[in-house]
């Protein structure tokens, strides 16, 4: 079993690390859409301050959400796709492997950069902190249940815009504990333990069901 | 099995047609009376201190909308669940066929409860926990939509906004509790709680009434809706064509 | 009368709730007696010319 888990993980990041734009390209999305925000609603201090979780939150919704359309596109297309339905090894946890190797490739990276952009709204040290381990617990989720989404508009036209209009809103527990994790932590990071432990709820749930529910969407997909 | 039988388009569609003029009568009688007992038989200001004028009389539209939106919702799910398990076409049917009127009930419900709002907050929206729910609800129902007319095979639309629809009901409560409580210690304060039982008769029997016309109105309309989809889909079959030579 | 339809000055929100849902759902109703008309249109169609081609007629 961890064989085939380790085997397409690998496989996985060789090949995302022959065309290493593509990572980039969410990295600097996600770095864009933050920069942009201080020049549309103004620079003053406080105002970024108050905005700053909630901005970084929204931005790695976003560029999560943007990488995702390729999470199985490369593999329906050249029909590696089909072979890895009529493995003997359960589907799920293929589509597990496939999950971990684009969260390390789009995910990770997210987390490692945010402490700079939190410093971009001037967030203190404490909250910086808070956000990476939001993020770190957080990112996986949104890439779990994002792959349910890439499965179900898998090779449809439009899938990308589809794809956003199915999963933002199941996003939203995630924002919402999230960015209040940060908010809170700049004001006493003792009060921020419940926040952690949902989102690391959410995270075992979605490790435990996404996988499932994807595969199904799947196979349904490739009929 | 009895039950079954009528699981078959071509033993429903004729059922369906007689059961639909009787959910016409149905609704057309108790949004007739709901109508009457809410604007004549109830007081015109509600609570002690900082009385509801007349305008809360949007009530007995907002609250059986929004009643009915979940409900739907929860329809839309269990028979995409139940399409999922035994692979009946009727219930992937029934389920498409109750989206758009599930969707039509949570935008009422947004803007009756906007209508609402300005007068008593004195805005049009506010991020009160369960008009946020509501648009959220929206969402979810344009999304299925969406994804059931992006797929052109009627049978992989039918399966991917099943389990889309599945995938749906398990997040809502999560969604839900997270606008409701976004600090987990303490829940948002609601602009107005809502007590079934400290609610006057009247004003509850209006409601009521209303909440049952407008869920007959659901079976209408879906009904009508499923039989059309039915007609879609299985036109090329037999008895399709004796029906409609009969119908001619 | 005119009192009933002032709602005590509340009326342009009240009728306007009522109106609007009035409004959306006699839409509902009326598109989906179109969408029944169309489709009984297409059907009956293809069963007249069904026949022809069946027979080999020329159509």
């Amino acid at each position: 079993m961890w064989q085939v888990f380790r085997c397409i993980l690998g496989r996985d990041l060789r090949l995302a690390m022959r065309r290493r734009t593509e990572v980039l390209t969410t990295l600097f999305f996600f770095v864009i859409v933050i920069s942009l925000f201080p020049l549309g609603v103004g620079t003053e201090k406080q105002i970024l301050r108050i905005l700053g979780p909630g901005v970084v939150w929204v931005a790695a919704l976003l560029a999560s959400m943007l990488a995702l359309e390729r999470l199985f596109a490369a593999d329906h297309e050249d029909g590696t796709l089909e072979q890895m339905l009529m493995t003997p090894q359960p589907l799920s946890l293929v589509v597990l492997a496939k999950v971990t190797a684009h969260w390390l490739l789009t995910g990770l990276p997210l987390v490692a950069m945010a402490p700079l952009m939190g410093m971009q709204y001037h967030l203190p040290d404490t909250a910086l902190v808070a956000m990476v381990l939001a993020l770190l617990l957080g990112t996986p989720v949104l890439s779990l249940i994002g792959a349910i989404g890439a499965a179900l508009t898998l090779g449809l036209r439009g899938g990308g815009i589809l794809l956003s209009l199915l999963i933002l809103p199941l996003y939203i527990p995630v924002l919402v504990y999230g960015s209040r994790a940060v908010t809170v932590s700049a004001l006493d990071f003792a009060e921020t333990l419940p926040y952690f432990s949902l989102l690391g709820a959410f995270l075992l749930l979605a490790l435990v069901l996404s996988p499932l529910a994807a595969a199904a969407a799947l196979r349904i997909a490739s009929e | 099995m009895k039950l079954f039988r009528f699981s078959s388009p071509a033993t429903f569609y004729p059922l369906a047609g007689k059961l639909i003029p009787l959910f016409w009568v149905l609704t057309a009688l108790a949004l007739a009376i709901g109508f009457y007992w809410g604007f004549f038989e109830t007081p015109d200001r509600l609570g002690g201190t900082n009385p509801q004028k007349e305008y809360y009389r949007i009530i007995f539209i907002h609250v059986p909308a929004a009643w009915m939106s979940m409900w739907l919702y929860l329809m839309l799910a269990v028979w995409s669940a139940i399409g999922l398990v035994f692979n009946t076409r009727l219930s992937f049917m029934m389920a498409q066929a109750t989206a758009p009127t599930g969707a039509l009930f949570t935008f009422v419900a947004l803007y009756t409860g906007s209508f609402w709002g300005h007068p008593s907050w004195g805005t049009w929206w506010d991020w009160d926990p369960r008009l946020t729910s509501e648009l959220i609800l929206f969402f979810l129902y344009v999304g299925y939509i969406a994804l059931h007319s992006a797929i052109d095979d009627p049978r992989r639309g039918d399966k991917a906004s099943a389990l889309l629809a599945i995938v749906g009901l398990v997040m809502l409560p999560l969604i839900f509790w997270s606008i409701n409580c976004p600090d987990p210690n303490q829940c948002a304060a609601l602009h107005q709680r809502s007590g079934l039982s400290q609610m006057e008769g009247n004003i509850l029997f209006a409601m009521l009434t209303m909440t049952f016309g407008l869920w007959m109105y659901s079976f209408a309309a879906t009904l009508t809706r499923l039989r059309s989809l039915i007609l879609e889909r299985e036109g090329d079959s037999a008895w399709a064509r004796d029906l409609l030579e009969r119908e001619r | 009368m005119s009192e009933f339809l002032s709602q005590g000055g509340y009326g342009a929100y009240v009728w306007g709730a009522y109106g609007l849902t009035l409004i959306l759902l006699l839409g509902e109703v009326l598109q989906l007696r179109r969408q029944r008309r169309t489709i009984f249109a297409r059907l009956s169609r293809m069963i007249r010319l069904r026949p022809r081609r069946e027979r080999g007629d020329p159509a």
